[in-house]
């Protein structure tokens, strides 16, 4: 029925199975709206968070979806600035993925602040001091940078194509990007720092204070190297879904090693720092302020078996895995290996986020337990479904994989 | 960001050891800086206590159990962890006195203020603030009320300083150098014990310039560096020893 929308020379299944996927995934779209709507009439006070905990699951979320969505522009810049040219098969799903990501994060933040109509004053009374304010500006200036990029995809779409002006726009846009890639990867650099720099400024919060270079503390350059070590694996993982649920090969093995490797290889740099800043931490920070590495763990819910599954089986293991070449060149070791990763980042970003705050700082203060509510899962359930609902019509209207026609004509 | 030094230091002493943990200090704040009451109060975590008491122990079973309570306002730190992080300038110490300021209408509510706190000296308005019909009769007139959504701290009753400088404008003083006595917080006169003290701690004709040199006064985590301004006295061991964090060798 909607044949005519395909991208030209693929197949795609028939719209009533379409149609039912995605009023699926719209089930869970719709639970999240109803509750955002709760949210903007009754204030977060209906969520979990409270005084001690300011930041909880939205924060989290945000922080890991930031991260993971970091392959659209380090891709990009391997891709248009260091010229890997096998990279452009998979570098317009790292767009969509990273555009998915930071709109998504962004529509959390208007829940998460308490008064969402004044988020424009983030850019009327900028406070230069705050790691914030340089988050605020860096993500909502990003986010356009990757609907530029996104825009040209859109374009490209086999009836929107025809119309000459719109061929010729998405052609000049085409070819000017790699001045949008370079702008992204300056953009996107200073705001995964910026989150990371967020947590480490806290002077009063031992858990995640550093001390660092010039005004950056070392949190700034971990959250770089943990989000490039991360985003193209998990760019490579969404490939790879889309591939199993849609029974079509979209890219060639040797571009998701490839990927691979290079998340490897920044994993390997940021798991060799982030050993470091842990032990610098713990054996000369936490006793210059009277605490111990001991102090900063409480039961199992903040116990040190997370920071070892954050460090050891999430971190130093698919690190170690993706920059091997034998262990890579397997599919299934690197997808396993590419999991552990998203998990171990996300993890990082859960303790940053909860961790920091639960830790009692005066000695007579008590640890206190967080539990998102449905109103915190349904939301962060709802910006999954937006990206499902925003791939799945990417997927089947969109010229997304290059590759897609040759690798599967072979096949058949 | 560069520390401001003032002439004028508002500095809060609270005597532990005459702490009877009665709550008045918490009851009157809340009266004077017009805190709603809450329907439904009973997740003390999401109730608004700018000033708050806890109850520390000295960790023995009884018969040496000990108790001590010890009142938490907002710090006032001279090297604040929350003024920096605010990405809209919501909060600021730049007044003449040293009182951190908290700027209702220009909060965004993105609580990054509060995580900083080690003190968990600030809340955030969770709910609507309802008053019951008629209580809304018995607000104080020169204290704002906050919508939801935004982050409320303890602030001295600076509208109670406010005054005090207007008295000594028409009566020809100046209004930087204040009597002793003349700018109180609606806590201090609430308590029955007289375990308060508040002045300028920079002027030697105030109580409290002498009180913060006393043996026995202490601040809350000073190894972290926030400059609090607010000081306890206690003249037991364990409880002085609860100021801050202390490694097990340090420890008596």
């Amino acid at each position: 029925m909607d044949r005519n929308l395909f991208p030209e020379g693929v197949t795609r299944c028939g719209l009533p199975k379409f149609s039912l996927w995605m009023a699926f995934v719209a089930i869970f779209f719709l639970w999240g709206a109803y509750a955002a709507v709760v949210i903007f009439a009754n204030g977060i006070g209906v969520t979990g968070l409270d005084n001690y905990f300011g930041f909880g699951l939205w924060i989290t979320f945000d922080l890991a979806v930031i991260a993971l969505g970091a392959g659209a522009f380090f891709t990009g810049f391997l891709k248009y600035i260091l010229k890997i040219d096998q990279l452009k098969n998979i570098v317009n799903l790292a767009v969509i993925i990273g555009f998915l990501c930071y709109s998504g994060a962004m529509l959390i933040l208007t829940m998460d602040i308490g008064q969402p109509i004044r988020a424009w004053f983030g850019y009327w009374h900028p406070n230069v001091h705050s790691m914030l304010t340089e988050v605020i500006f860096c993500i909502t200036c990003y986010c356009v940078v990757l609907l530029i990029e996104f825009i040209p995809l859109i374009l490209e779409q086999k009836q929107l194509n025809k119309i000459p002006f719109v061929h010729h726009f998405a052609h000049h846009l085409h070819v000017n990007m790699a001045l949008f890639a370079g702008i992204g990867t300056f953009l996107s650099t200073f705001h995964q720092g910026s989150l990371g720099g967020m947590y480490g400024v806290m002077f009063g919060r031992p858990y995640a204070f550093r001390d660092g270079f010039f005004i950056w503390p070392w949190t700034f350059f971990l959250f770089v190297l943990s989000a490039v070590g991360t985003g193209p694996i998990f760019t490579v993982l969404v490939c790879t879904l889309i591939e199993k649920m849609t029974g079509k090969k979209l890219v060639e093995y040797k571009v998701k090693a490839l990927m691979g490797k290079i998340a490897g290889s920044m994993l390997c740099l940021y798991m060799f720092l982030k050993i470091i800043d842990t032990w610098a931490w713990a054996t000369g920070y936490l006793p210059s302020v009277g605490l111990t590495f001991d102090e900063m763990f409480y039961g199992n819910i903040y116990g040190k078996w997370l920071m070892w599954v954050e460090l050891g089986l999430c971190g130093l293991v698919p690190a170690i895995m993706m920059i091997t070449p034998s262990i890579r060149k397997n599919p299934a070791l690197l997808y396993t290996a590419g999991i552990l990763a998203c998990v171990g980042v996300s993890i990082n970003r859960y303790v940053f986020t909860v961790q920091t705050i639960a830790i009692p700082v005066m000695p007579f203060d008590t640890w206190e337990f967080y539990a998102p509510n449905w109103a915190e899962w349904t939301t962060c359930g709802m910006i999954v479904a937006y990206g499902v609902l925003v791939l799945s019509l990417c997927y089947r209207y969109l010229p997304v994989f290059p590759s897609e026609i040759k690798l599967n004509s072979k096949q058949s | 960001m560069q520390q401001i030094e003032f002439d004028t230091k508002w500095t809060m002493v609270v005597d532990i050891d005459k702490c009877s943990g009665c709550g008045s200090c918490m009851v009157s704040c809340q009266a004077e800086n017009n805190i709603a009451p809450m329907e439904d109060g009973s997740n003390k975590l999401k109730t608004l206590t700018w000033m708050l008491v806890y109850e520390l122990n000295n960790g023995k079973e009884f018969p040496e159990r000990e108790s001590a309570y010890l009142p938490r306002p907002c710090m006032q730190c001279g090297n604040p962890a929350c003024v920096p992080v605010c990405p809209v300038v919501a909060t600021t110490k730049d007044e003449e006195g040293g009182i951190v300021s908290q700027i209702y209408p220009r909060c965004i509510g993105c609580r990054y203020c509060m995580a900083a706190c080690p003190y968990h000296a600030r809340y955030f308005g969770w709910f609507d603030p309802i008053w019951p019909e008629g209580m809304e009769k018995a607000l104080s007139p020169n204290t704002s009320t906050r919508p939801r959504g935004v982050v409320e701290k303890c602030n001295f009753c600076h509208s109670r300083l406010m005054d005090a400088r207007a008295r000594a404008r028409a009566e020809g003083m100046d209004p930087n150098k204040l009597p002793d006595g003349w700018y109180k917080p609606a806590c201090l006169e609430a308590c029955p014990t007289g375990a308060i003290s508040f002045g300028d701690s920079k002027n030697p004709e105030h109580k409290v310039h002498d009180l913060i040199k006393d043996k026995n006064a202490f601040r809350l985590l000073e190894s972290i560096g926030m400059d609090p301004q607010v000081y306890y006295i206690s003249r037991r061991d364990w409880v002085r020893e609860q100021s801050d964090n202390h490694l097990p060798k340090d420890k008596h």
